[in-house]
């Protein structure tokens, strides 16, 4: 009876073994893919004989978009846009954060910026009102356009008030004795306590503008302006036109588009070499995030 | 004397909180300018979903038209097909995903092989935090007609399928695919709310004799029925978020029928056709339907468990 029942054990923990490694080269395989094709023969990428292993290894496509200037000049713009985006993000939410874990005691009119704040998340004007807006500033095709409708990300303010409202007050207290000003009182005892969240804002400041295709689709009208995920979706093969192509198996714009298959494959894998150097760190603290955004009060 | 002592203390302290307080206002100054003309001047823009605008008359010139787009939109049969479309494709979405979430999540805690549990969980949450614009050429590469997943399909007879152009096939194919994308990282709060069950509740349902089926049923679920109840009533927020970056990267005229949403369909009636009023009207329904799903989540979490958004 109870070698059965170890059996039936040992069974079962094998299957789930199998099914979560299967799960795993789910996830896993489909992007192998691509790495692969951009590693491969134009010929055997269009015969499409491409798996998981690149078929007649080559560095062609990598090469082909070293000399891309375009690629480069958006991968470029994204870069800026990234830096730009994370120090106005943070400087904004760590200022904003800070007086609104403050008590109404504290601070009178904490109560009004709050429904100011919780009104503009629940609320918004659209995509057009916001879009004349940006065109009526002179921001079209200029950074500033990706940047700055983005600035203060609401959710995050109040993540990270709510993370400040947990730091004990006797270190506040302590620094107000010592004659510090709130400003003070911000950079040397909150800031220093509240690394993990602010890390965690970051990243995720980080991997929100780096992937955004949007706002350069709707804000951005000149090519060379383009930042990255808006360029590459710009090369992506239109699908209507491939549906057509493929009803009428091999015209002409099938092929050419299909010999660049491996050159987009690389740009696309080289586009997501910023965000693979992060994940480690986006592992180390995205669980933090997540703790910190879904268990509250 | 003691009175006097007393009141200089007041005073001294109300003046540091009146100096307080205008330093705190001036930390709320850069932040509100920017929610103020990026989040509140649009809100007057509104105007024009009331409106015949037109760029050269500006939103304060342009004729007023009361609700004239209002009753246009929902006379056209599009607004009821991209409601049930966005409808669909947001639940099913949710539904999916939350199912394969709690079951990665009940599967994996059983690994006890500690780099393998870690290698899985790199690669399983690793298409979250990937574009979908970078995740469509994966997703197209695979689906299109001589793609992968078709070419196996021939090899078992069971001959290919238009995945990309077939209006049956692509509802099922936005959802698999962003189900594909999230369910690892979804299954994080699932795998925290499993780690914090109560060892010995295992233990005394081993000692119970329960086999593996029994323990996941009577211990880990329930163990998990709060986060999932609260994960659960947070997705309603977004039932009207079908996810525009994945559908407007997979979608063609062909499968507008039921790949269209209300977010591509705002998207491409203001910005391509140029209905200024029609779309920011389409939009404005768009927001106003899910500000009051906010507040009823938000009211619904607050009543049945400790969290809420705001």
């Amino acid at each position: 009876m109870k070698q059965c029942n170890n059996g039936w054990a040992k069974a079962g923990k094998i299957i789930i073994y199998v099914i979560i490694i299967l799960m795993g080269l789910t996830c896993l395989l489909p992007l192998l893919n691509i790495v692969a094709i951009s590693f491969s023969g134009s010929a055997a990428v269009t015969g499409n004989q491409v798996g998981f292993i690149p078929v007649d290894f080559t560095l062609a496509p990598y090469q082909k978009m070293l000399a891309d200037s375009q690629f480069w000049r958006s991968f470029l713009i994204s870069a800026v846009r990234v830096v730009l985006q994370l120090a106005l993000n943070m400087v904004l939410i760590v200022l904003m954060a800070y007086p609104l874990s403050k008590s109404k005691r504290e601070f009178h009119a904490r109560g009004t910026y709050m429904k100011l704040l919780i009104f503009a998340m629940l609320f918004n004007g659209g995509m057009i009102p916001t879009y004349l807006l940006v065109k009526d500033l002179g921001l079209l095709n200029t950074i500033w356009a990706l940047v700055l409708p983005g600035a203060v990300p609401i959710f995050n303010v109040i993540l990270v008030m709510n993370f400040f409202a947990g730091v004990p007050k006797s270190l506040e207290e302590a620094a107000v004795m010592d004659g510090a000003n709130p400003m003070q009182v911000l950079w040397k005892v909150y800031l220093p306590c509240s690394v993990p969240v602010l890390a965690t804002i970051a990243l995720f400041s980080i991997v929100g503008s780096w992937n955004d295709f949007f706002s350069g689709l709707i804000y951005i009208t000149k090519v060379n302006n383009f930042p990255l995920m808006t360029y590459i979706q710009s090369l992506n093969v239109n699908i209507a036109d491939l549906l057509k192509a493929g009803a009428s198996s091999s015209t002409l714009t099938n092929i050419a588009e299909l010999t660049n298959k491996n050159l987009n494959a690389a740009k696309i894998v080289v586009s997501t070499i910023p965000l693979i150097v992060i994940y480690p760190f986006l592992q180390k603290y995205f669980v933090t995030g997540i703790v910190v955004g879904a268990v509250k009060e | 004397m003691e009175l006097l002592h007393k009141t200089k203390v007041q005073n001294a302290v109300s003046g540091r909180m009146r100096s307080q307080n205008a330093m705190f206002h001036f930390m709320m100054l850069p932040g509100m300018i920017f929610l103020i003309v990026f989040s509140y001047i649009p809100m007057v823009g509104i105007i024009m979903a009331f409106e015949n605008f037109t760029a050269a008359k500006g939103i304060f010139g342009s004729p007023f038209v009361g609700l004239k787009h209002f009753q246009y939109m929902f006379s056209l049969p599009d607004i009821w097909v991209i409601i049930r479309n966005t409808l669909c494709i947001a639940i099913g979405k949710m539904l999916l995903t939350t199912l394969l979430a709690i079951i990665f999540a009940i599967l994996l805690n059983e690994i006890r092989v500690n780099w393998m549990k870690k290698t899985i969980q790199t690669v399983v949450y690793l298409p979250h935090f990937l574009s979908w614009v970078i995740l469509a050429t994966v997703v197209v590469n695979m689906f299109n007609l001589d793609g992968s997943v078709n070419q196996i399909l021939n090899k078992i007879g069971i001959g290919s399928m238009n995945f990309l152009g077939s209006n049956t096939l692509f509802q099922p194919l936005l959802i698999m695919t962003d189900v594909w994308k999230e369910f690892g990282y979804s299954s994080i709060v699932f795998l925290a709310a499993i780690t914090s069950i109560d060892p010995g509740l295992y233990e005394a349902a081993a000692i119970d004799g329960a086999n593996w089926w029994q323990k996941t049923w009577h211990v880990t679920l329930p163990g998990m029925l709060s986060i999932i109840l609260l994960i659960s009533v947070m997705n309603i927020a977004n039932v009207l978020n079908a996810g525009f970056d994945q559908v407007y990267n997979l979608y063609s005229p062909m499968v507008y029928e039921t790949g269209d949403i209300i977010d591509t369909y705002v998207y491409r009636m203001g910005l391509l056709n140029h209905q200024y009023s029609f779309s920011t009207a389409v939009g404005l329904f768009k927001s106003f339907v899910g500000m009051f799903l906010m507040l009823f989540v938000n009211g619904l979490s607050k009543k049945f468990t400790d969290a809420r958004i705001f």
